[in-house]
């Protein structure tokens, strides 16, 4: 009889769930220990919950004509007298519902903020990798191209890419285009940011040793920049991202505030806003009063986030 | 020295260059100048005329150079509009942006500094976290709601101050002012809060950040060990440390104030370059338009070359070190 040995017990490594890591990690025990960035993730979340259910809470739709009845026009909030519901926040002048208005606006300011980000996000983080990868001549031209806007003050890149822009669109386009333009516009001033951060990280990155082994095994340059480096960039990319959204929304209701951004037939909350502050001495204060008051609520709530996460993310400050 | 002024001189220059191609730029993308001067009966030989006596019928880059020497020599051509000299325009409208800003950025001083070393000095109390708290608040508000605010209180409902408008104006030489009459002043203080809101936030957050660096260094503890009263501590030897990144960023910060004050003369309708170049940018008047990017560009790129050599002077480990 041999001795057949008995197997030895396999020591099962205790693998966790992405679920399970997510909840034991750092960020979110300073998640959970942070009053404002809790209060502002979850007001932030209930006005995206809010924008993105608007056909089925608003109680009218704001851009079927037909919906409108011009002897409700200029109704005041419900709370005051002359007030009726639906109108929970009062109409405009044309007998639309301001709670329905802001409702489907935020849903416009959120989606051109949320597409700008994409953009320059991805632009900025593959032009920060080009230029910190391969140096030279790459890295100058895109930083100097980066220098110059940057010297220009954002406001005024803005207002003239997106008028110019809107001048040379044919008209049947002009509807469905003025937003691309929008996003274009605050996309073109903001990936330099990105740039920059992944660009300094790269730098950093290429000389490790983990990337020279790699190198050495052949590993093309396509996939070493973005298997390897690209992860090990994207921590500062994060909160650069979530403040420059907010700053977006900022920037795409400032134009529209000018009247170089949505048209009123698409109102974004500066939309609304550029309109109402024509009845601002007509006594109809709510026209204005409550789109400001929600495109204060969004920016708020997304830079308390923004501010929570720089410092959770920063080492220094462990 | 002499190496970075060159450096830094030439780097202005090439952002000049760049900004005058968008500049440029727009004139090529927005129309055909000859069809929006020109009636519609104008016959063929009418347009060649005109071409060829702008000179449209020149080499792109000779175009551009002639662009670029006409504008660095001041002449912008007339407005499409109202066929006045473009350069003559906005210098009219200059005094009144340059007032707004200078006041606000006092404002932003005056309210900023003091709150800086508050949150600074008084970590701790329930007052200097408020400060700290509306101060994220203050960096978040849009200025054109802070401006449509400010109407709605002290205007429509307390009625304490004008709305809009620059009030009456004294001209000293070619320079209008508004801040010698009563009616003018009434009229800044509401723009000027608008737009220095944001410029305070950053002051106050700036001077308590230095405040608390400088706090922890070993001369304020000297002092403290010495006896000096807290007071001469934090306001004679702490503070004074502190004001020189101050004012390198309230000059460096004075150019995008000029460019941001569009936002707030569109609100108040206050007469400056800002609101020129808004309505210019409704009527696609070009010159126009890219007379004020090119001033604007060059303010705020003088501005910063200006604050850098400065900076290189006081510092000379800067000199070496340019990125």
């Amino acid at each position: 009889m041999t001795d057949i040995p008995a197997p030895t017990p396999k020591i099962k490594p205790k693998t966790r769930s992405r679920r399970e890591l997510f909840f034991d990690s750092d960020l979110w025990w300073s998640f959970k220990s942070s009053k404002s960035a809790m209060g502002a993730a979850i007001v932030l979340g209930l006005v995206i919950l809010a924008a993105f259910l608007a056909p089925v809470l608003s109680p009218q739709n704001p851009y079927d004509l037909a919906a409108l009845e011009l002897w409700n026009a200029e109704l005041p909030p419900v709370w005051m007298e002359g007030g009726q519901m639906p109108y929970i926040l009062g109409t405009d002048v044309q007998g639309r519902d301001i709670l329905s208005g802001i409702l489907y606006g935020t849903r416009i300011s959120i989606f051109i903020g949320i597409a700008s980000v994409l953009v320059s996000l991805v632009v900025g983080v593959l032009a920060g990798l080009t230029a910190g990868f391969y140096g030279g001549w790459v890295d100058n031209v895109l930083m100097r191209v980066g220098d110059v806007l940057l010297s220009i003050p954002i406001i005024l890149v803005a207002i003239l890419v997106s008028s110019v822009a809107q001048a040379m669109l044919p008209p049947e386009l002009r509807e469905a285009g003025i937003a691309v333009v929008l996003v274009l516009a605050i996309a073109l001033y903001s990936w330099v940011q990105y740039a920059r951060v992944v660009r300094a990280q790269t730098m950093v990155e290429r000389r490790k040793e983990y990337v020279q082994a790699s190198r050495l095994v052949g590993t093309p340059a396509r996939r070493l920049m973005l298997k390897h480096i690209l992860p090990n960039t994207l921590t500062p990319v994060f909160v650069a991202a979530t403040l420059n959204f907010g700053l977006a929304i900022l920037i795409e209701a400032t134009l529209s505030f000018l009247g170089v951004g949505m048209p009123p037939n698409q109102p974004s909350l500066g939309t609304l806003i550029r309109v109402g502050n024509q009845y601002l001495f007509s006594g109809s204060w709510w026209i204005v009063l409550f789109p400001s008051i929600q495109l204060c609520i969004l920016v708020v709530a997304v830079n308390m986030l923004g501010d929570w996460l720089r410092d959770a993310l920063n080492p220094k400050l462990r | 020295m002499l190496a970075f002024l060159i450096k830094r001189s030439a780097n202005a220059i090439f952002v000049m260059l760049s900004v005058s191609f968008i500049a440029f730029m727009i004139f090529r993308f927005v129309g055909d100048p000859v069809e929006l001067m020109l009636n519609e009966q104008a016959t063929q030989e009418q347009r060649d005329e005109l071409r060829n006596r702008l000179g449209l019928d020149e080499p792109f880059i000779v175009q551009f150079g002639t662009f670029v020497s006409n504008a660095a020599q001041g002449d912008f051509g007339i407005s499409f509009r109202n066929q006045q000299d473009v350069l003559g325009m906005i210098a009219e409208r200059f005094p009144a942006t340059f007032e707004l800003v200078i006041v606000a950025t006092l404002i932003s001083l005056v309210a900023g500094i003091p709150m800086g070393v508050i949150t600074a000095i008084r970590r701790q109390t329930w007052y200097a976290e408020a400060m700290q708290f509306t101060s994220i608040i203050g960096v978040s508000l849009p200025s054109f709601v802070v401006g449509i605010g400010l109407i709605l209180i002290f205007s429509v409902w307390l009625g304490w101050m004008p709305a809009f408008g620059r009030g009456e104006t004294v001209d000293i030489g070619w320079w209008s002012t508004g801040l010698l009459t009563h009616s003018g002043r009434m009229s800044i203080i509401l723009p000027a809060l608008s737009l220095s809101l944001f410029q305070i936030t950053l002051v106050m957050r700036l001077v308590r950040a230095e405040m608390l660096e400088v706090l922890r260094s070993d001369f304020i503890k000297f002092a403290r060990a010495r006896g000096i009263p807290a007071r001469a501590i934090h306001f004679r030897h702490a503070l004074r440390n502190c004001l020189m990144p101050v004012v390198t960023m309230t000059a460096m910060q004075i150019g995008g104030l000029i460019a941001f004050a569009l936002v707030t003369e569109t609100v108040f309708q206050w007469p400056g370059m800002g609101l020129l170049f808004i309505q210019a940018v409704t009527f696609v008047d070009v010159p126009i338009m890219a007379a004020y990017l090119c001033i604007v560009a060059l303010i705020f790129v003088l501005l910063n070359t200006l604050v850098d050599i400065t900076y290189a002077m006081i510092d000379p480990r800067l000199r070496g070190a340019e990125k």
